[in-house]
């Protein structure tokens, strides 16, 4: 049982089964079955076992092992520390929620495609776990690029539709982009000198000035695969391609790597950090919030709004690790640690309800066929089950207690509130804007689930789009909703016993920097109490909440009952003069962003046509449109388009040319050698 | 006495060679520049027998006899047979007029001496002095390639560029091992019987073999 106590040899099983499952389901002639009854499941189980593994390599000291593969002279390092312990337990824990969903979700797909789905998604999951496991710039960089290149093949599962081939194409070429930057990181970080082990890039003294040049390396590289601004384009377009489950995962565990890479590079290799890359990271961070949640509030198209949510929480986290990084550049480490500590929280819940979202918009998308929330409505009654942990996402994404959500922007706040220990006058006046900023995007992202949930699950459907009354397929089957209780049950764990994962994100802190919570935070922490800083200055209790909250509903339930009992009647509303009433009344996804839109005009780039008084078919259209794409990708591209065609100049189709190209070459050669 | 006359002998065939490669230049007619492709080759054959001979490495002799097998009977023999086929006996379209391409030959060669000149001074073979016209040849080959406008003559211009490299080699080091010249005896044989097969291939496809129309190729 050597394997069981050991995480990092555990994890590596894991790690390796995952590729076993992947090629097995190759194997049998009947795969599609083997697929859902078996790799699926084997996955999921396999899944369980990580986060085992990841929780107890927290509490154990860190292990370290060399493996005889790579390269001649080049072998594959590995390691497990804390923080990689905390990120398998995240990939271990959400990845068997959506293993499970996967086996329902796909059973209706043919069999060599649903044996090529289940290589990829093993792949993918774990090239992720040899991303975290990974303890050499070799390993980390052949794992990163397995990940992105699996995951793009699992966007363009249908790429027989030009928009997903394109979308595919595009999250490959920012991700390939963040692939260069990361690999120039390392290369700053080596400095030419010893070798590519993370153990000599830590060591490695660097100049500050070049340990700049590492910070923003790692911070773009990092970034684009996260999908903070303004490398967020591919996301909105590879999420809605790609398989439910799959943007699941993507949105879920895969932006977390990045973060995760951003933490390891930039906390434990780089070290010593300065205050100014932490305003940097708050700026970017603070921006990606806005900007998301604004863009959500527009879409109609449900994937494409949750992905935007995504870019919103990538910027949430952004902000967490951002004050983290002043403090500690201010020489405050315990501080820092609070922040530190909120933005690992914040990664954990966003991959939990995010994850729990994608799986739930999933279920509407294969009951309907629909993903524009303007002809969904009256879900609730076909699809109960699923109106139900959808609810449960969208309480916890909306940071509404007792749910998970909650607890890490609560411990955001706690993180800016600490501010007053700064000396620089800027930065302490600061740092509570960037917290008003989250305050905003946490109201903004609420009105939006509102919105959601109001519009596809409550109402009339809207027959207009659909002849036949919807949901015509029921709701979801059983492994769906065992995938999405799984989920749910973790927003309820996770927000109602945040004590515990306190304790394990503090050890993740200890590991990083050196320096914990304080002594009164942990003293006062209990199964109860919530205690960041000190018992005099915050504590939060979700089960008290919670008690509270059933508590008035049971009280105003039995007041209900005692008093209205009996008294219900019956009869038509007055309707205000209109006689006639048809479910196209009810309100739409884009009329409920309409306030928003007129207050944040300018944010947006808009096309509106809005009908004349004397048009016989009236027709309302609205295109809302990212400004990015016309003052950034757009330019950059036709820059490149511009510089290849004069490239394309030396190819005159004329063999003389060619030779002559040679000859000239040669010629140069040799006098250069003389 | 004997191992200067043999080095002069070397000298006289390596200016024989020398003068082949301008009489190449200047050439209009295939079949002509077939026949002196042969010479070449048998020039280079007797100065790899003569540099054996004086040097007492036997594997030159073997070489010098592969060199005739190949050079001087088998691929004049092969493009004899294909330009027959093929019927393209006629005069060739240079791009740039002969006097002019004479003149940047001089340039290429009086290039080549200089460049090769700190070379030789420092080997110490018999046939040191011999490196700057080999050098020379192969550029002039290559400008042969660059400025006919037909496929024939290009593939001859490449023939006669690769002798040019022999040649370098046997003057500047004695050769190189014999498995490394079998191997590119076999690659030229095999470049040229790939050549032919292309050659039909571009004929049928555009009725002649000026390369010009390969232009069409190109992607816009």
């Amino acid at each position: 049982m050597g394997v069981l106590s050991s995480p990092l040899a555990g994890s590596l099983v894991v790690a390796v089964g995952w590729l076993v499952v992947a090629v097995l389901g190759l194997v049998p002639t009947n795969n599609a079955f083997f697929a859902r009854r078996i790799a699926f499941p084997l996955g999921a189980l396999a899944g369980v076992a990580l986060a085992a593994f990841g929780l107890q390599a927290v509490w154990l000291p860190t292990q370290a092992l060399t493996l005889p593969l790579g390269l001649p002279d080049l072998p594959f390092h590995l390691r497990i520390d804390p923080l990689a312990g905390f990120f398998l337990m995240l990939l271990g824990s959400v990845s068997a929620g959506i293993s499970v969903y996967s086996a329902g979700y796909f059973r209706e797909e043919p069999s060599g495609r649903l044996a090529l789905i289940s290589l990829q998604y093993h792949v993918f999951l774990a090239s992720m776990a040899f991303v975290l496991l990974a303890d050499d710039a070799y390993l980390f960089m052949v794992a990163w690029e397995t990940m992105a290149l699996s995951s793009y093949f699992l966007v363009i599962t249908d790429h027989r539709q030009p928009a997903i081939r394109s979308a595919g194409f595009l999250y490959l070429l920012i991700a390939h982009l963040g692939a260069i930057a990361i690999l120039l990181c390392f290369g700053v970080l080596h400095g030419g000198r010893g070798d590519y082990t993370f153990d000599a890039l830590r060591a490695a003294q660097l100049q500050p000035a070049w340990a700049s040049v590492a910070f923003l390396l790692a911070f773009f590289g990092f970034g684009a695969k996260a999908g903070m601004l303004p490398l967020h384009a591919w996301l909105p377009e590879a999420h809605p391609a790609a398989p439910s489950p799959v943007s699941a995962l993507m949105s879920g565990i895969m932006l977390k790597t990045a973060i995760y890479g951003m933490v390891r590079v930039i906390f434990d290799l780089i070290g010593n950090v300065r205050w100014e890359w932490g305003m940097l990271v708050l700026a970017v961070g603070a921006a990606t919030t806005l900007f998301g949640v604004l863009y959500a509030l527009m879409q109609h198209d449900l994937k494409r709004l949750l992905a935007y949510h995504s870019v919103e929480n990538i910027g949430i986290i952004l902000l967490g690790l951002g004050m983290s990084m002043v403090f500690i550049g201010f020489g405050h480490p315990a501080a820092g640690v609070l922040a530190l500590i909120a933005a690992l929280y914040h990664t954990l819940n966003h991959a939990v309800f995010k994850g729990l979202l994608f799986l739930g918009a999933g279920s509407i998308l294969h009951s309907t066929g629909l993903r524009n929330l303007n002809d969904m409505g009256g879900l609730i009654r076909g699809m109960p089950r699923t109106a139900f942990y959808f609810l449960i996402g969208a309480l916890a994404i909306s940071a509404l207690p007792p749910l998970n959500g909650f607890v890490s922007e609560w411990l955001t706040f706690q993180a800016a509130l600490q501010a007053t220990v700064i000396q620089h006058g800027v930065v302490r006046s600061l740092l509570p804007l960037f917290a008003a900023t989250l305050a905003l995007a946490g109201a903004l992202t609420a009105m939006c689930f509102v919105k959601v949930y109001g519009i596809a699950f409550l109402g009339q459907p809207r027959e207009s789009a659909h002849p036949s009354p919807l949901p015509h397929a029921g709701d979801a089957g059983a492994m769906e909703r065992y995938g999405m209780a799984w989920l749910a049950a973790g927003c309820f764990v996770l927000g109602l016993f945040p004590t515990s994962f306190l304790l394990i994100l503090n050890r993740v802190g200890v590991s990083l920097t050196g320096q914990g919570l304080s002594e009164q935070a942990l003293a006062g922490s209990g199964w109860l109490w919530l205690v960041p800083t000190a018992a005099g200055q915050a504590s939060y209790s979700p089960v008290i909440f919670l008690v509270v909250i059933a508590a008035a509903t049971l009280l105003a339930f039995l007041l209900v009952r005692r008093f209205y009992h009996g008294r219900v009647r019956f009869a038509a509303p007055w309707d205000c003069g209109y006689p006639e009433q048809t479910s196209r009344m009810q309100d739409t996804a884009d009329a409920f962003g309409q306030p928003i839109r007129h207050v944040f005009g300018p944010i947006y780039r808009m096309d509106r046509r809005l009908p004349g008084p004397e048009d016989t078919e009236p027709r309302y259209s609205l295109k809302v449109e990212d400004r990015h794409w016309y003052w950034l990708y757009l330019p950059v591209a036709r820059a490149a388009e511009f510089v290849s065609s004069k490239i394309a100049l030396l190819q005159q189709g004329r063999i003389s040319i060619y030779l002559l190209y040679s000859f000239i070459t040669l010629i140069a050669l040799l006098v250069f050698v003389r | 006495m004997g191992i200067p006359l043999l080095a002069q002998l070397v000298n006289v065939l390596a200016a024989f060679l020398l003068l082949i490669a301008f009489a190449m230049l200047s050439q209009r007619r295939v079949l002509t520049l077939i026949k002196l492709l042969a010479w070449q080759g048998a020039a280079l054959a007797a100065s790899t027998a003569i540099v054996a001979w004086s040097t007492g490495q036997t594997h030159l002799y073997y070489s010098a006899l592969l060199t005739v097998l190949l050079k001087v009977i088998l691929i004049p023999w092969v493009l004899h047979r294909l330009i027959d086929r093929l019927f393209v006996r006629w005069d060739i379209e240079t791009l740039i007029n002969i006097p002019t391409t004479m003149l940047i030959g001089i340039g290429l060669v009086i290039f080549a001496f200089a460049l090769a000149t700190p070379i030789s001074q420092m080997a110490t073979t018999l046939t040191r002095s011999t490196l700057g016209i080999a050098l020379a040849s192969v550029l002039l080959s290559f400008l042969m390639m660059i400025v006919r406008q037909k496929a024939v003559p290009q593939v001859i211009g490449f023939l006669a560029m690769e002798n040019g490299l022999f040649f370098a080699a046997t003057s500047a080091t004695y050769g190189m091992p014999l498995v490394v010249e079998l191997g590119v005896a076999l690659d030229v044989l095999v470049g040229t019987f790939i050549f032919g097969i292309f050659f039909f291939h571009i004929r049928e496809r555009f009725d002649s073999l000026d390369i010009r129309h390969l232009e069409k190729l190109k992607e816009d």
